[in-house]
């Protein structure tokens, strides 16, 4: 399916099931996910997608009735296995949430909490680290002035964009983004678009979106899913314009629903 | 359809006005307390109440003894007390999610929360006063933390509810280990609210008689020896208000006004800065 571009797959997934206690929400899932490239998951309310995306680090661990099965491979290594350590598993997979989440500490503090997780950096690195990640998130010139102020008094915008400069900060090979901009303002949201565009130079990025127009401009392929099921993946113009599945179809065109 | 609005109309200013004669009725009795307080409270007031100690009857004297004896057993209370109530509280919020310890726990604490601060007092009588043969102020500072470690654990735990898990994941997603989360993130944003819990707790022990009646006791003479029995202003007030002399039931009085006003301000410091936290978020 994906033979227009030139790609290594970053996650490959392989039969991956999960469940909320006895419920099923994912079926068999497979799909490979290519590095250096947006990847959207599309799909109606509850149909699996943010599950998806937080089987990618795991992040359901944090509740006891929530588990998965199956195969996760990144670069090769199965990142579901018991012996993966989460903490490193996370420095390489990043994650930003539908609503933004700043630390109640300075906007400073909220960049350095992660970095100092994994590396001993001296005081002039920090705060290179710092302003590298700020203006990868497109905030440094609105906050530089403003550095040791509290994170949680910035604007929506600002907070998710400082958000993306956390996680980002760490220097992940792999962001998910779980409905970014769905709290935020058309003009944020723009932003944000821009700044996954600019991203994905570097970072492998997944992103869960409501929109579909957001999808079919930000992302090169595009996975629709319906009630736990992977329905369709490829290429995200060829998804939009020629889906083969009659499901994706029907959903794109807002028959569905 | 305008009788149904102005029966709507009619029920709504009757709800009203039955509100505003309860908030009446309740601000009635404060207002009269506070009112006798200053009335009795004010004349007893001097520089001597605060320089001198506590007069045998019919000489003159102050509170200053019982005054500092308070402070010290309130500050000693509150300083074990509060650590562990903490703790405690942090277990319940962040790790009780699991297992059947953390709603047992729960469940004893919500009975200490309750339970009547003579019955506290009675306890550490009993295992600690006679074993050690007298009263004294470590005992009343026992007591006063076991009164604390309630309040503390139970505003803990809400506190820390509150945090929304989305700051708990945000964490967890850079690869922090929970105590990590716990001490940085969740603890720091419930910091204001936690704190308020401490204040209103240092309120409610600030006033407590009953168990310092059977702990700590009563000192006629300064002492800061916290092995020996201690003075203490709510004593000091419960003994002289009884005893038939005017000068000691002046004292009392302004003994009374002094705690009662310790007691507001602490409560209106906690107000404002829970406010302060609430407009910050």
């Amino acid at each position: 399916m994906i033979s227009e571009k030139a790609t290594t797959p970053k996650l490959v997934v392989k039969d991956l099931n999960f469940f909320y206690g006895n419920d099923r929400a994912l079926k068999d899932v497979n799909l490979s996910i290519p590095e250096k490239m947006v990847t959207a998951f599309i799909g109606p309310s509850g149909c699996g997608k943010s599950t998806l995306l937080r089987t990618f680090n795991r992040m359901y661990e944090l509740y006891p009735k929530q588990k998965a099965t199956g195969e996760i491979l990144l670069d090769g290594q199965n990142l579901l296995e018991k012996r993966q350590d989460l903490n490193t598993l996370r420095a390489k997979i990043g994650m930003v949430f539908q609503k933004p989440t700043p630390f109640p500490m300075s906007i400073y503090d909220n960049i350095t909490f992660g970095v100092k997780l994994y590396e001993n950096l001296n005081q002039h690195d920090m705060s290179e680290r710092v302003e590298w990640a700020l203006k990868k998130a497109a905030l440094w010139n609105e906050v530089k002035d403003k550095l040791k102020q509290s994170g949680t008094g910035l604007s929506g915008g600002q907070q998710q964009r400082l958000c993306i400069a956390r996680a980002i900060a760490v220097k992940p090979e792999v962001l998910l983004l779980d409905e970014p901009t769905s709290a935020l303002d058309p003009i944020s949201t723009a932003h944000i678009e821009r700044l996954v565009d600019e991203l994905k130079k570097e970072f492998t990025i997944v992103i869960v979106t409501h929109n579909m127009q957001q999808a079919a401009r930000i992302s090169d392929f595009t996975a629709y899913m319906y009630l736990g099921e992977l329905i369709e993946f490829g290429d995200t113009s060829a998804v939009f314009t020629n889906p083969k599945r009659k499901e994706t179809e029907d959903y794109i065109t807002g028959r569905f629903g | 359809m305008l009788t149904l609005y102005a029966r709507r109309r009619l029920i709504n200013w009757l709800s009203l006005g039955i509100s505003v004669l309860a908030m009446a009725f309740g601000l009635f009795w404060l207002g009269w307390i506070l009112f006798t307080l200053l009335q009795h409270g004010i004349p007893g007031l001097s520089v001597a109440v605060f320089t001198q100690i506590t007069p045998p009857p019919g000489s003159a004297g102050g509170l200053v003894n019982a005054i500092a004896g308070s402070l010290m057993m309130t500050a000693l209370g509150t300083l074990i007390g509060t650590p562990i109530g903490i703790l405690a509280g942090t277990y319940l919020a962040e790790f009780g999610q699991r297992g059947w310890l953390a709603p047992v726990t729960r469940f004893i604490n919500d009975v200490l929360l309750s339970a009547p601060s003579i019955i506290i007092g009675l306890f550490v009588y009993t295992v600690y006063v006679i074993k050690v043969k007298h009263f004294s102020g470590w005992a009343g500072a026992f007591a006063l933390a076991i009164l604390v470690i309630p309040i503390v654990i139970r505003t803990t735990e809400n506190m820390l509810r509150l945090v929304p898990n989305s700051l708990r994941e945000a964490a967890a997603a850079l690869g922090a280990p929970q105590w990590k989360i716990i001490s940085s993130v969740t603890l720091r944003a419930a910091r204001a609210g936690i704190l308020t819990g401490v204040m209103l707790a240092i309120a409610r022990i600030s006033g407590e008689t009953a168990p310092l009646l059977f702990t700590s006791l009563n000192n006629q003479f300064w002492s800061s020896n916290m092995n020996q029995p201690m003075a203490n202003l709510p004593v000091v007030i419960f003994q002289f208000a009884m005893s038939p002399y005017v000068d000691w039931q002046e004292l009392a009085w302004a003994g009374a006004l002094l705690i009662t006003f310790s007691v507001l301000t602490l409560n209106i410091m906690a107000r404002v800065l829970f406010r302060q936290q609430a407009s910050s978020h």
